[in-house]
């Protein structure tokens, strides 16, 4: 977080070729949240739908929120100072219309509680880009967050992005695979 | 029990019964996981009837276990084993990616196949949700198909099943290429591209179990360790140690095809007739030019010595391949006299693609290119291929017959000992120079001549898993590379590579208690806990057969190659000393407690408890004449 003061928003930035697919930020983020290693319930997924084309998934906090919006039981509100969606557990009846809102369909209901898992930024302090820089990836990494909305424009499936890095790490045709 | 799911699964392919069975911590405290509860599950299970066993046959088993350090410590791997079809006894054959973590977290410490499926299937776990499904439109594919549909038919499957759940990650799968298929001796179990449990032959089993791949998708957590927050201490100081390896980071293994093994004179060259060249077209950074990922890891691993490398253009488009690794790059290269980057990764590409072992291939296509250039084989025997050392296109063809079994690639996919048995006969002359294996396992692409490289004298003469590089014998029986170090990895089960330095290897004991609650210390694993595990293999490596039984002692030897003095380089001159590898094995033998022919001695087996392996060992314990 060098050159960022202490309440300045932070927005994580990826670079999925880049990304290792050591699957550190699973683990660190799993464990901070869930007490346990357990990659199905880290906030941050890396999909590997082709072995090679490792996708670090998780939230944009899109400036509009649409995920927000949809929740029937308002468990979904947004934390002011870091701008993060946060889930109430206990209102979240796990419907899933928050993943059918979000443009990347980044939320995903936690494998044994039945509410929805989305990233709450840490407070602030990310745990996964710690794990990521600590490896000297670089995949995942601290921006000073800004008002505007082309970071919604980063809430893209896993099969989207993976179709753009497999073409260009292996070729066109591998487009068609996923 | 902490560290484990505590329970395995036991699939009958005959039957296609499933069911999920309880092993007891008294033998999992004792054997622990990997290899050293695939030697006692295969001891106890086929130890009484062993010679007999057919390693391609429905009495083997196929064994692919965890252990409990998997997934905690840095770079998980799974261990894949059963009556070894190179060997004729156990090997603990490891691969790397997140399969093993996935099984753990769907809840199962490992797998127990049994028997033979009428028809191709593959194994499809949903947590506790198992089915056999059938597998016929993979079968015959080769890597890169049966992982796409694979990929697409599970998660697709997943979705419809749990539809309000939201996107569902890949599961894992390990699965076999058309070598395995056609039960190939020298044939892979894979994972992801050229990630491959390869010493063993353990393809060759699956496929001859009509088991094609083992999808996995586990949505629950690790298991329970003692203590979570030293756990996580001692992964941070494992990091950390890695981190600080930049070289390796920066090249993994993919340096040493011109920078390393060349320079030390251990790699092989046609066939081994050299371990040294001199051609800087060979170099590392020929190799870097077609890496599309420079650092490239599995679960947990801060070292990430996988590179991914591609060919995007020209004769060998579409090439998509790991590194290549060392050991790909010396036996598919130089072994061939191969000396070009992309043609190294073509040939390592289309050996992934089949479900072929880079070192058991390149080591039986390097034993081929010396029969032709010996005239021994000629164009007639191979079908018209003319096989000269650096041709890759005639090298590419007859791997392609020996996935497919065709011609002489029928003989060739038993490997290169059992090939050179039958040559030998077939051709009425004495090939068993050109044969370099150790107990029917070609050796890994560390020679011994310069004794420059990390093996030494008593390695692969010794070593329970043979031409194994990743687990020789060294004395003392605390060297940094003794089998029983190996045998620790192999059993928790996770990577070498974390595991260079002492002060890494020295956090394991402390990380098995922070897990287990079980305290082993060194001393003890050497003395005791590992030593017992070793012994048991040792016993079913000598037991051997149905088709070929090593000679206690006198198979502990060294291929007749390296006996001859190196022709060239800076170690001109060097060849295996007999009178000192006959003292070191000697020594070595003492050390580890076996008697005078290799035989684990009866004293030490009772201190182990062992009396039933004992028993049996008496019926290969006949005075031995001198060799
Ligand atoms: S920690 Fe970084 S490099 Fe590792 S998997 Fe996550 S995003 Fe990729
Ligand atoms: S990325 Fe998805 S989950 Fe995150 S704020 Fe946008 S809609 Fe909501
Ligand atoms: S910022 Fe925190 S909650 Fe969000 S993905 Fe990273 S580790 Fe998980």
């Amino acid at each position: 977080m060098k050159g960022l003061s202490e309440n300045e928003r932070v927005w994580i930035a990826r670079d999925y070729l880049k990304c290792s697919g050591c699957r550190r930020c699973e683990i660190v983020c799993s464990l901070s949240h869930e007490g346990k290693i357990w990659p199905e319930a880290s906030r941050i997924r890396v999909f590997m739908l082709i072995p090679g084309v490792e996708v670090p998934h998780l939230c944009v906090q899109c400036h509009d929120y649409p995920c927000l919006k949809v929740c029937p039981t308002k468990a979904l509100s947004i934390n002011k100072q870091t701008e993060a969606v946060i889930v109430d557990k206990e209102a979240c009846v796990a419907c899933g219309k928050c993943i059918d809102a979000c443009p990347g369909k980044i939320p995903y209901i936690h494998p044994t509680e039945n509410y929805a898992l989305i990233c709450d930024l840490c407070s602030g302090r990310p745990k996964c880009v710690e794990a990521c820089a600590a490896g000297r990836w670089n995949a995942l990494e601290i921006i000073k967050k800004s008002d505007t909305h082309t970071f919604k424009l980063y809430a893209k499936t896993p099969e989207i992005i993976t179709r753009d890095i497999a073409s260009q790490i292996y070729g066109k045709k591998w487009r068609e695979t996923v | 029990m902490k560290g484990y799911a505590g329970k395995f699964l036991e699939v009958n392919l005959s039957s296609e019964n499933v069911k999920e069975t309880i092993l007891d911590e008294e033998i999992l405290s004792q054997y622990i996981g990997g290899r050293g509860l695939a030697t006692k599950i295969l001891w106890d299970k086929l130890g009484k009837n062993w010679e007999r066993i057919e390693p391609l046959g429905s009495e083997n088993l196929l064994l692919m276990l965890t252990g409990p350090l998997t997934g905690y410590v840095p770079g998980a791997r799974l261990c894949v084993s059963g009556k070894s079809p190179q060997s004729n006894g156990v090997v603990g054959s490891t691969v790397g990616g997140e399969f093993s973590v996935e099984l753990k977290c769907a809840g199962y410490d490992g797998i127990i196949f049994y028997g033979k499926a009428e028809k191709p299937v593959y194994l499809f776990i949903k947590d506790s949700e198992v089915e056999l499904k059938p597998a016929n439109h993979i079968w015959g594919k080769g890597s890169q198909e049966t992982l796409k549909i694979l990929v697409k038919e599970c998660r697709e499957e997943l979705a419809s099943r749990f539809p309000r759940r939201g996107l569902w990650k890949e599961p894992q799968i390990v699965y076999i290429g058309p070598a395995g298929e056609k039960r190939s001796r020298i044939a892979v179990v894979a994972a992801k591209w050229a990630h491959a449990a390869g010493y063993g032959g353990y393809g060759g089993v699956m496929g001859s179990k009509n088991l094609k791949a083992v999808v996995v998708k586990g949505t629950g957590p690790l298991p329970d360790v003692v203590d979570m927050k030293k756990v996580s201490t001692l992964i941070n100081k494992i990091l950390d140690i890695n981190f600080r390896n930049i070289v390796f980071r920066r090249w993994g293994t993919g340096n040493l095809g011109h920078d390393v093994g060349s320079r030390i004179s251990s790699e092989p060259v046609r066939n081994w007739q050299e371990e040294w060249h001199n051609e800087e077209s060979y170099g590392s950074y020929e190799f870097e030019k077609y890496w599309v990922k420079r650092y490239w890891a599995d679960f947990g691993c801060p070292t990430s010595c996988l590179k991914l490398a591609v060919i995007r253009s020209g004769p060998f488009e579409g090439a998509i391949t790991d590194n290549p690794d060392y050991e790909n790059q010396a036996y598919l290269g130089p072994n061939l006299g191969i000396f070009n980057a992309e043609e190294n990764i073509y040939l390592t590409a289309l050996i992934d693609e089949l479900g072929l072992c880079g070192i058991q291939t390149g080591n039986v296509l390097g034993f081929a290119g010396e029969l032709y250039e010996k005239g021994i084989l000629t164009k007639q025997d191979l079908e018209g291929v003319e096989l000269k050392w650096g041709d890759a296109k005639a090298f590419a063809t007859l791997a392609q017959m020996i996935a497919d079994r065709k011609g002489i690639g029928d003989i060739l996919a038993e490997g290169t000992h059992r090939a050179a048995l039958k040559i030998s006969k077939l051709k009425g002359v004495d090939v068993s120079l050109y044969d370099v294996t150790e107990k029917g396992i070609a050796i890994g692409a560390h020679g011994i001549r310069s004794e420059e490289d990390y093996p030494g004298y008593e390695s692969y003469a010794c070593s329970v898993q043979a031409g194994d590089h990743t687990s020789v014998a060294r004395i003392p029986l605390d060297h940094g590379n003794s089998e029983l170090r190996s045998l620790l990895y192999d059993t928790g089960v996770f990577c070498w590579f974390n595991f260079f330095e002492k002060e890494a290897q020295d956090l394991l004991w402390p990380f098995i208690e922070a897990v287990t609650g079980w305290k082993i210390t060194e001393k003890q694993w050497i003395e005791t806990v590992g030593r017992k595990i070793l012994h048991i293999q040792r016993a079913l490596l000598l037991l051997g057969g149905p088709d070929m039984q090593w000679v206690p002692r006198k198979d502990d030897d060294v291929p007749l190659r390296w006996y001859i003095p190196l022709g060239a380089g800076p170690y001109k001159g060097k060849a295996v000393d007999r009178e000192r590898l006959n003292r070191d094995r000697k020594e070595y033998y003492e050390a580890i407690g076996w008697d005078e022919n290799g035989i684990p001695l009866p004293t030490e087996l009772k201190r182990l408890g062992l009396k039933d392996v004992d028993r049996k060992l008496d019926e290969i314990r006949k005075p031995l004449p001198k060799y």
